[in-house]
């Protein structure tokens, strides 16, 4: 620190930016490299084999795409709670819920038509994620309740629960004892549209959605404002619990809405293991595009590159997947040192730094 | 009934290290909530050196070190770089969970070699050991357990008898009062965020290699969340994380209990008992709010000197 002088930078303008983000990008992958080099692995090829088993086919690209749906759509839901500064790591737990729901509504009423069929999978699973969510908003919003924890034992909660489902009263019994839930009738699978689940059309159209909802409504700046400071909310007389309550609700349906997606399209059943993580990664990806809805679909892109590459070099390479997992931290980790050089300018202490340094002695 | 009380212990020692580690980060103003990760780097290190020289004592520093060197990241991210520090937590538990599972993946169902095993015998305390209902409970375990009773002494000595502690603490409460009154704002921080950091390692230790000395990459399932939630339940006092510790591992083999004497109920439901119960601490240390059960007033915000 004393060989250093820290200042307040003024404004940055948007080129400077992007340029101080790409370098902690390109630096996270060295960082990461140098790792993989640690445990005696070729970071190159490493590198080499997740692009090309994320993009190298046709048919990768597809299974990439398949990827960032559940990851954009989860980014958006952490996307609102995040700018309020409600700490939502239940994303998890809200797919679940959500997958569950639909399960519910798939099983037990098999012969609805398939348009009314998938229309009602979805809204009971956005209504099954957002009640998951709207349980520790209630408690934050009238107690103050640390939001954090309780969400993230609500995922436990709710994986548990399926697994006691899976186990025990929903268990197949056409299925020879395996605990497996039956398998979804065909009216609850959602169609493929150009080769890829249709999914990826709900993906684009939420991100257009949450877009409008924080850039344009009234709805949207509120949240804004509770996130910035909650005086200036409750001066301006805002509604501070309908405020967070409201939108955890659209952070949890958006979730729960993942959930009837990866349900119906990849599982076509529920498993308890069906939120892969994606309510993790979905973390890190909301926070890389700076809580823009837009810029969370790159993020997502490029992530599920990651993920879809990660699963590709342990098939062919016999490496472990969580390579990914290892960059994706590593790349988070970065971007958030990054915000530092956003903020201020460091230069090497001079003249200017000793004269400070008596001011404050 | 003691034998399963002695076993709460056993469940709940790696509990008790975590939330010590992550009580002393707290108090020194720094919310890691990436004890997880910590707690799964030291896990996967520990079993990785157990496994590879046999020697009970590298494995527990290497576990340490893990855990150091992953709270190391934390403190240079969020100290010196003052990024958030929920975001930032949050990306050590992903990062944790992906090194673990990456530098495990070769060692998935190996054991911890036998003198590893041998040296975490259960060992009775000499005087201690023989006090009745007490004695069996207590002081009949291995040295872990007793190293963390240790940790939960030494903690309190330091936080409110010395010195040290105290400055510390006063840089939880006001880091820029601190560091008026001469205190090193940025050392104290890093400090208590490595030891918190290699407290955390060691509980994911215990668990590799004594609570389940096989191998597995999700060895630590929530008890990482557990404790940082234990942290607001003990009220940020060492020797009631001690306690909650206990009775959270008992919480944890409950369901194991249970079905050995016979209880229909299942082992799904059971085990969601630990994660209901925590919900329902912090809502209700959240609703008791007395002054001495406050977090420490700087808790989560990083300090600038600039913009005092």
């Amino acid at each position: 620190m004393n060989l250093l002088k820290i200042t307040k930078r003024d404004n940055l303008n948007k080129n400077q930016e992007m340029l101080i983000r790409a370098l902690a990008i390109c630096l996270s992958i060295v960082c990461s490299g140098l790792i993989l080099l640690i445990f005696g692995l070729n970071p190159v090829n490493i590198f080499q084999a997740i692009i090309d088993g994320s993009l190298g086919t046709e048919l990768r690209i597809q299974q990439t795409i398949i990827k960032a749906v559940p990851l954009v759509i989860t980014s958006l839901g952490i996307l609102v709670a995040f700018k309020m500064k409600f700490w939502n790591i239940g994303g998890e737990g809200q797919i679940v819920m959500g997958a569950l729901a639909a399960a519910f509504v798939a099983l037990h009423f098999g012969d609805l038509p398939k348009p009314l069929m998938l229309l009602f999978m979805m809204i009971a699973a956005m209504l099954a994620g957002g009640f998951w969510a709207f349980i520790p908003a209630v408690f934050k919003a009238k107690m103050g309740t640390n939001e954090t924890i309780f969400t993230l034992m609500m995922n436990y909660i709710a994986i548990k629960f399926v697994t006691y489902l899976q186990y025990g009263p929903w268990m197949d019994p056409n299925a020879n004892g395996f605990p497996k839930i039956a398998p979804f009738p065909e009216n609850a699978i959602l169609p493929s549209v150009l080769g890829v689940h249709a999914g990826w059309i709900l993906a684009i159209l939420c991100t257009v959605l949450i877009y409008f909802l924080m850039k344009y409504t009234k709805l949207g700046y509120e949240i804004t404002v509770v996130g910035e400071s909650f005086e200036t909310a409750r001066y301006a007389g805002m509604n501070i619990n309908k405020i967070i309550i409201v939108a955890m609700m659209i952070s949890g349906g958006l979730c729960g809405l993942v959930g009837m997606i990866q349900a119906s399209a990849i599982e076509k059943t529920l498993v308890s293991g069906i939120s892969c993580g994606y309510g993790f990664t979905a973390i890190i990806t909301a926070w890389l595009a700076r809580l823009n809805a837009v810029a969370t679909l790159f993020a997502c892109l490029a992530f599920a590159m990651l993920i879809q590459g990660g699963a590709y070099i342990q098939l062919a390479m016999n490496v472990p997947s969580a390579v990914a997992s290892v960059v994706e931290g590593t790349i988070l980790f970065f971007v958030l040192g990054s915000e530092f050089f956003l903020q201020y300018r460091v230069n090497l202490a001079g003249k200017t730094d000793r004269r400070s340094k008596k001011e404050v002695a | 009934m003691e034998a399963f009380l002695a076993a709460c212990v056993v469940a709940g020692t790696p509990l008790v290290l975590a939330t010590v580690g992550e009580l002393i980060t707290e108090k020194s103003g720094s919310l890691n909530l990436g004890v997880e990760g910590l707690m799964l780097m030291g896990a996967v290190m520990g079993f990785m050196a157990a496994y590879n020289t046999g020697n009970p004592i590298l494995a527990v520093l290497c576990a340490g070190l893990a855990g150091a060197g992953g709270a190391l990241i934390f403190a240079l991210v969020t100290v010196t770089l003052r990024a958030n520090q929920t975001v930032t937590g949050l990306t050590l538990t992903i990062f944790g969970t992906g090194f673990a599972s990456f530098v495990g993946q070769p060692m998935i169902g190996f054991s911890v070699p036998g003198s590893v095993g041998a040296f975490f015998n259960k060992t009775s305390i000499p005087i201690l050991g023989k006090i009745p209902v007490l004695g069996p409970i207590f002081f009949k375990q291995d040295i872990f357990v007793y190293f963390s009773y240790v940790i939960v002494i030494l903690s309190c000595v330091y936080m409110y008898k010395t010195r040290l502690g105290l400055n510390m603490r006063a840089v939880g409460e006001n880091a820029a009062a601190a560091d008026a009154s001469g205190i090193n704002v940025t050392l104290y921080k890093y400090v208590h965020i490595l030891v918190g950091g290699a407290l955390c390692g060691l509980g994911g230790a215990y668990l590799a290699l004594i609570r389940v000395p096989i191998w597995q990459s999700d060895v630590v399932t929530g008890r990482g969340w557990i404790a940082v939630a234990l942290v607001i339940f003990a009220s940020w006092n060492p020797v009631k994380a001690l306690l909650g510790a206990i009775f959270f591992g008992g919480l944890s083999i409950l369901g194991l209990r249970l079905q050995a004497m016979g209880v229909a109920v299942s082992q799904y439901l059971v085990d969601m008992i630990p994660y209901v119960a925590t919900v329902v601490i912090v809502i209700i240390s959240s609703h008791k709010k007395k002054k001495e059960n406050q977090p420490p007033a700087d808790l989560g915000n990083n300090y600038f000197r600039e913009e005092r």
